[in-house]
C-alpha cells in the first residue's frame, strides 16, 4: 500500500461520500467545488459512454463524466437524487474542473487516517489504481477514491481520442 | 516601483525598437528608403535602448549599443556612409542586441560573446579611422564660440546663506572659459559689512547648454537675479532642429534658449495675469521681458512651430495597454453577450412591446461595445510580414539566389494573438518557398524566367476571415515526386488514387520531406506538420495550389477573431449547433421524398452535397420533424448540412473546447446559449473534411 498517507501529519481528513450502484464511495474533500442537482447536461456528439456530456457552470463549460461506467458498470440512471459532484482536479499544472455524476451524496465524514485499510486486491471489481484504500464505519465499508486517478484527465482524453477516430 | 514590471516594459520597448531599427535597415537596403529618411529613427531606437538599458543596468547591452549608436551619430552627421557592408554589420549588430535582450528575458539563452566583441571591433573601425574628421567637426563648432551673456545681480543674504561668488565661477570655469568679467557694485545707504552687493558681468565661451550654466548659479538663484542670454548658435540650431510639434516653451528648453526656471516663472506669470483677468501676455512676450531670450530667438521657435501644427507624428495616437486588462475586458464583454442573449429569451416568452423595443436599443449598443473592444485586440498583419521581410534578405543570400519580395496588403487587421502564433508558420513556409520553390538564377534562365524570383505575401479580408497568401514564381510542386515519397515513406498506400489536391496536402503528413539534399534551413520533414497544426489551432485552414513551373501558393484563411462570432443557430433533436453567420448562405426545405442513397441535391442547376448532420453526429431527433439544409459556403466550397430546425442568429461567445475533446471533428467550441444550455460552434471546414473522410471510409472498407 502506499504509504503516503499513513505519515501524513493530518490524522484526520475530511471525505465526501456518495452512493453508486448501492455502494458508498468517498472522496477527499479538498478536492470537491459543490455538489449540484443534475440537470441541463447536454450530450456531446460521438462520445463514449462514460462522458455524460457538457454542463454549463455559471458561464464555464464542465465536462461531466459518469463515475458507474468509469467503473465499468452500466450507465447510471439519472433519479430524482441524481446529483453531480463537481471536482477540481489538478492536470499538468493547470486545475481542471470536471463533473462526476453519483447516484445519491450522503455526508461529509471525518476519518481517521490510520483506520484507512488498504484496498483488496480483488473484489472491489473496481481497478485497484482508482483506490486509495477502504474504511470501515460500522456499519458500512466506504471506497475511499483518488481522484486525480479516476478522472484521469489524460487517460480519458486517450480513450475519447480513441473512440472518435473510428 | 514593481521592478519586474519596469523590466518587462523595457524588454518589450526594447524589442519593439529592435524591430523599428531592422524594417528601416531594410528598407534602406533594399532602396525604398534613402538614409536621411530613417537614420534618426534607427539612432533613436538605439539610443533609447541604451538610455533604458543603463537605468536598469544592464551593462553589456549599454556598452554594446553605445558602439552601435557612435557609428550611427556619424552616419546622421554625414561623417560616414551607409554603404551595403555598414547595413550588413548594422543588421548583425541588430541581430546581437535582440539576443542580449532576450537573455534578459530568459536566462537560458545563450549569447556569443565572442560573437560581440567581434562587431564591436568592426565597429571600432568605423569610428577610429576618422580622427581628422572628428576635430574638424569639433573645431567647427568652436569656430564661433558660444558667446554666453552672462548677468548675475547676487541678493544680500548670499553669503549669510553660505555661498561663495568666487567659487561659483571657479566652478563655471570647468564648463568653458571666463572673458570681460565686469563687477558692479550696488552699496546701500545702510552699509552691512555681511551682506553682499556684488553685481557682475561676464562672457562667457562654452558649449555647454544654457540648463547647464544656470545650474552653475542654483544655489543662489532665490534671492539673486541671473540672466543667461542666448547665443547666436541657439538660434542657429533652433533654425537646424527637426519642426516638433512641442509647446514654445517645451522646444525654447529643449535647445536650451531657456531653462525649466525660466520656463516656469514666465508660465507663473501669465497665470498670475489669468487669475487677476488682466490681458494675458503670450509666453514669448514673458520671456523677452524677463531677459531670458531674446525676441529673434523667440520668433524662430514660433516659426518652427507654426509649420508642423498640422503633423502630428504618430506615436502621440496611441496607447500602450496592458494585455491582460483588455482580455479581461473582452472576457466580460463575452459575458455580456451571454447575458442579453438570456434575456432576450425571456422576453420572448412575455408580450412587452416597450421592454422588447427598450431591449433592442441595448442590443445595439451591446454590439458596438463588442465589435469596438475586439477591435481593440485588431493589429495589422504587417508586423508578421515585416519579419519575413528579414528573412527573405537572409535566407536569399544564404542560398545565393536573387529574390524580390513583393508585399500587400500589409495593413489588413487581424487579431493579435493570431499574428503573433501566425509568424512561425509563415517563416516556414517562407522558407521552403526560398529553398525548395524558387529555382537558382541558371536553372530560371534555361526555363526562360526573369533570373530574379519573386515572392509574393498578401493579405486581404474575404467574407468575414483573413486570407493570407504566399505565392512563388518558382517550380512548383512535383506531384509525382510527392506521391512516391508518400508511399516510400508509407504514408499512402501505393495503390491508393489521389487527385491532385489530396497529393498536395501530403506534404502536412508528419515526417514528410521530398528534398533531396537536408540544407539547414528546410527539408528536414519538421515543419510542414507543424505549420499545417498551428494554423488549425487558430481555427483556420492552409490550401495549397501549384503549377508546375509557374509557381506554388499556400492560402491560409483564418477567422477574424478568437472570441465572439455571429452566429446562426440550428437544432437537431436536442442539440444546438452553431454556424458561423459569415458562412451561411441560404436556408431551405429538405425534400425527403427524395430519400436514396444520395447525399446531393440540385440546387437550381448545382450539385450541392449535403451532410445529414443527425447522422454524423450520431444524434437522436424528433422523427416526424421536417428537415431544412443550411447551405454553407467557405472558400470555393458549397455544401449543404442537414438539421431539424433553424432558429436563427445569435452572438455566439467562443469557448475553447475542453482538453479532453480536442479530437472531436467538426465541432470548434461551444457557447451558452441564451438558454442557459451549451451549444456546440461547427468548424465548417473541418466538418466538411470529416464527413468526406467517414464516407470514404465507408465506400473503401478495405483501406
Amino acid at each position: 500500500m502506499d504509504e503516503s498517507f499513513t505519515k501524513d501529519p493530518l490524522s484526520h481528513q475530511h471525505f465526501l461520500t456518495f452512493v453508486l450502484r448501492d455502494e458508498c464511495f468517498g472522496i477527499s474533500i479538498s478536492a470537491v467545488k459543490e455538489i449540484i442537482e443534475y440537470d441541463n447536461v447536454t450530450p456531446i456528439p460521438l462520445m463514449p459512454e462514460f462522458v455524460k456530456g457538457v454542463l454549463n457552470l455559471r458561464g464555464e463549460v464542465v465536462p461531466v463524466i459518469d463515475l458507474s461506467v468509469r467503473f465499468n458498470k452500466a450507465p447510471t440512471e439519472i433519479q430524482k437524487r441524481t446529483c453531480i459532484v463537481i471536482l477540481e482536479i489538478v492536470f499538468e499544472e493547470q486545475t481542471v474542473t470536471i463533473g462526476a455524476v453519483v447516484d445519491s451524496v450522503s455526508e461529509v465524514m471525518e476519518i481517521n487516517m490510520d483506520t484507512i485499510e488498504p484496498a483488496p486486491t480483488f473484489g472491489a471489481r473496481i481497478r485497484a489504481q482508482f483506490i486509495l484504500g477502504v474504511v470501515n464505519t460500522g456499519d458500512q465499508f466506504v471506497i475511499l477514491l483518488r481522484g486525480e486517478r479516476v478522472l484521469s484527465v489524460e487517460e480519458m482524453t486517450a480513450v475519447i481520442e480513441n473512440v472518435v477516430e473510428k | 516601483m514593481d521592478l519586474t514590471q519596469a523590466r518587462l516594459l523595457f524588454i518589450e520597448e526594447a524589442n519593439s525598437l529592435l524591430a523599428v531599427m531592422e524594417s528601416c535597415l531594410l528598407e534602406i537596403e533594399s532602396g525604398e528608403a534613402e538614409v536621411a529618411e530613417h537614420i534618426d529613427a534607427i539612432f533613436r531606437a538605439a539610443h533609447t535602448i541604451k538610455g533604458s538599458a543603463g537605468m536598469f543596468g544592464f551593462d553589456p547591452v549599454v556598452v554594446f549599443t553605445h558602439n552601435v549608436e557612435s557609428v550611427l551619430d556619424k552616419v546622421r552627421s554625414n561623417e560616414l556612409e551607409m554603404d551595403a557592408a555598414l547595413i550588413n554589420l548594422m543588421l548583425d549588430c541588430q541581430d546581437h542586441m535582440a539576443a542580449m535582450i532576450r537573455q534578459l528575458e530568459d536566462d537560458s539563452v545563450s549569447i556569443d560573446l565572442q560573437h560581440g566583441a567581434r562587431l564591436i571591433d568592426q565597429l571600432h573601425q568605423y569610428i577610429q579611422p576618422q580622427p581628422v574628421i572628428e576635430t574638424q567637426s569639433k573645431t567647427l563648432l568652436h569656430t564661433s564660440p558660444a558667446d554666453w551673456q552672462i548677468e548675475v545681480h547676487y541678493g544680500e543674504d548670499v553669503f549669510r546663506d553660505g555661498m561663495d561668488p568666487l567659487s561659483q565661477l571657479n566652478f563655471l570655469q570647468t564648463l568653458g572659459s571666463i572673458h570681460n568679467v565686469q563687477t558692479h557694485w550696488a552699496f546701500p545707504e545702510v552699509f552691512d559689512p555681511e551682506s553682499c552687493y556684488l553685481q557682475l558681468k561676464l562672457d562667457f565661451a562654452s558649449d555647454a547648454g544654457k540648463q547647464q550654466i544656470e545650474d552653475v548659479f542654483e544655489f543662489v538663484q532665490d534671492n539673486s537675479v541671473v540672466v543667461i542670454t542666448t547665443p547666436q548658435h541657439i538660434e542657429q540650431s533652433l533654425q537646424n532642429i527637426a519642426p516638433s510639434d512641442e509647446k514654445l516653451g517645451a522646444l525654447l528648453v529643449s535647445v536650451g534658449a531657456v531653462t525649466e526656471r525660466e520656463l516656469q516663472s514666465a508660465l507663473q506669470t501669465q497665470q498670475q495675469q489669468q487669475q487677476q483677468s488682466q490681458k494675458e501676455q503670450a509666453l514669448g512676450e514673458l520671456l523677452v521681458e524677463q531677459g531670458a531670450v531674446s525676441v529673434d530667438t523667440v520668433a524662430i521657435a514660433l516659426d518652427k512651430q507654426k509649420s508642423t501644427e498640422h503633423k502630428r507624428p504618430p506615436d502621440f495616437q496611441f496607447l500602450k495597454v496592458e494585455a491582460r486588462k483588455l482580455d479581461e475586458l473582452i472576457n466580460l464583454v463575452g459575458e455580456l453577450v451571454t447575458a442579453g442573449a438570456s434575456i432576450d429569451t425571456l422576453l420572448q416568452q412575455i408580450e412587452h412591446e416597450a421592454l422588447q423595443e427598450a431591449f433592442g436599443v441595448l442590443t445595439g449598443l451591446l454590439e458596438q461595445i463588442r465589435d469596438g473592444a475586439l477591435g481593440l485586440r485588431m493589429v495589422q498583419v504587417g508586423e508578421s510580414f515585416s519579419r519575413l521581410r528579414r528573412i527573405v534578405r537572409d535566407v536569399s543570400k544564404e542560398l545565393g539566389k536573387d529574390i524580390e519580395l513583393v508585399v500587400s496588403g500589409a495593413d489588413t487587421e487581424l487579431d493579435k494573438t493570431m499574428v503573433e502564433k501566425l509568424s512561425d508558420p509563415l517563416m516556414h513556409i517562407v522558407r521552403n518557398a526560398l529553398d525548395h520553390g524558387i529555382e537558382n538564377k541558371e536553372m530560371r534562365l534555361y526555363k526562360g524566367k526573369p533570373a530574379q524570383g519573386q515572392l509574393k505575401l498578401s493579405a486581404c479580408h474575404e467574407s468575414g476571415s483573413v486570407v493570407i497568401e504566399i505565392s512563388d514564381d518558382g517550380a512548383g510542386l512535383n506531384v509525382e515526386r510527392i506521391r512516391q515519397k508518400a508511399i516510400e515513406k508509407g504514408i499512402i498506400p501505393s495503390d491508393r488514387e489521389l487527385n491532385k489536391e489530396d497529393i498536395f496536402k501530403l506534404i502536412f503528413a508528419p515526417g514528410f520531406s521530398t528534398a533531396a539534399a537536408v540544407t539547414n534551413l528546410s527539408g528536414r520533414g519538421v515543419g510542414m506538420d507543424v505549420v499545417k497544426r498551428n494554423i488549425e489551432e487558430l481555427r483556420g485552414q492552409i490550401q495549397i495550389d501549384s503549377i508546375p513551373d509557374k509557381g506554388t501558393t499556400f492560402k491560409i484563411r483564418l477567422p477574424l477573431t478568437l472570441a465572439i462570432i455571429d452566429g446562426f443557430l440550428v437544432r437537431i433533436g436536442d442539440t444546438h449547433l452553431v454556424l458561423p453567420l459569415n458562412m451561411v448562405q441560404e436556408c431551405i426545405e429538405f425534400e425527403s421524398q427524395n430519400e436514396n442513397d444520395r447525399n446531393y441535391l440540385d440546387l437550381r442547376g448545382e450539385v450541392l452535397p449535403f451532410i445529414k448532420l443527425k447522422q454524423l453526429f450520431n444524434l437522436k431527433s424528433d422523427a416526424q420533424a421536417k428537415e431544412n439544409i443550411v447551405v454553407v459556403q467557405y472558400g470555393n466550397h458549397k455544401a449543404g448540412l442537414v438539421v431539424d430546425q433553424l432558429q436563427g442568429e445569435l452572438q455566439a461567445v467562443i469557448k475553447p473546447l475542453n482538453t479532453m475533446f480536442q479530437s472531436l471533428q467538426g465541432i470548434g467550441g461551444y457557447t451558452i446559449l441564451g438558454s442557459g444550455n451549451v451549444g456546440f460552434i461547427l468548424d465548417i471546414p473541418q466538418l466538411v473534411q470529416f464527413a468526406s473522410t467517414a464516407e470514404n471510409a465507408s465506400c473503401h472498407p478495405m483501406s
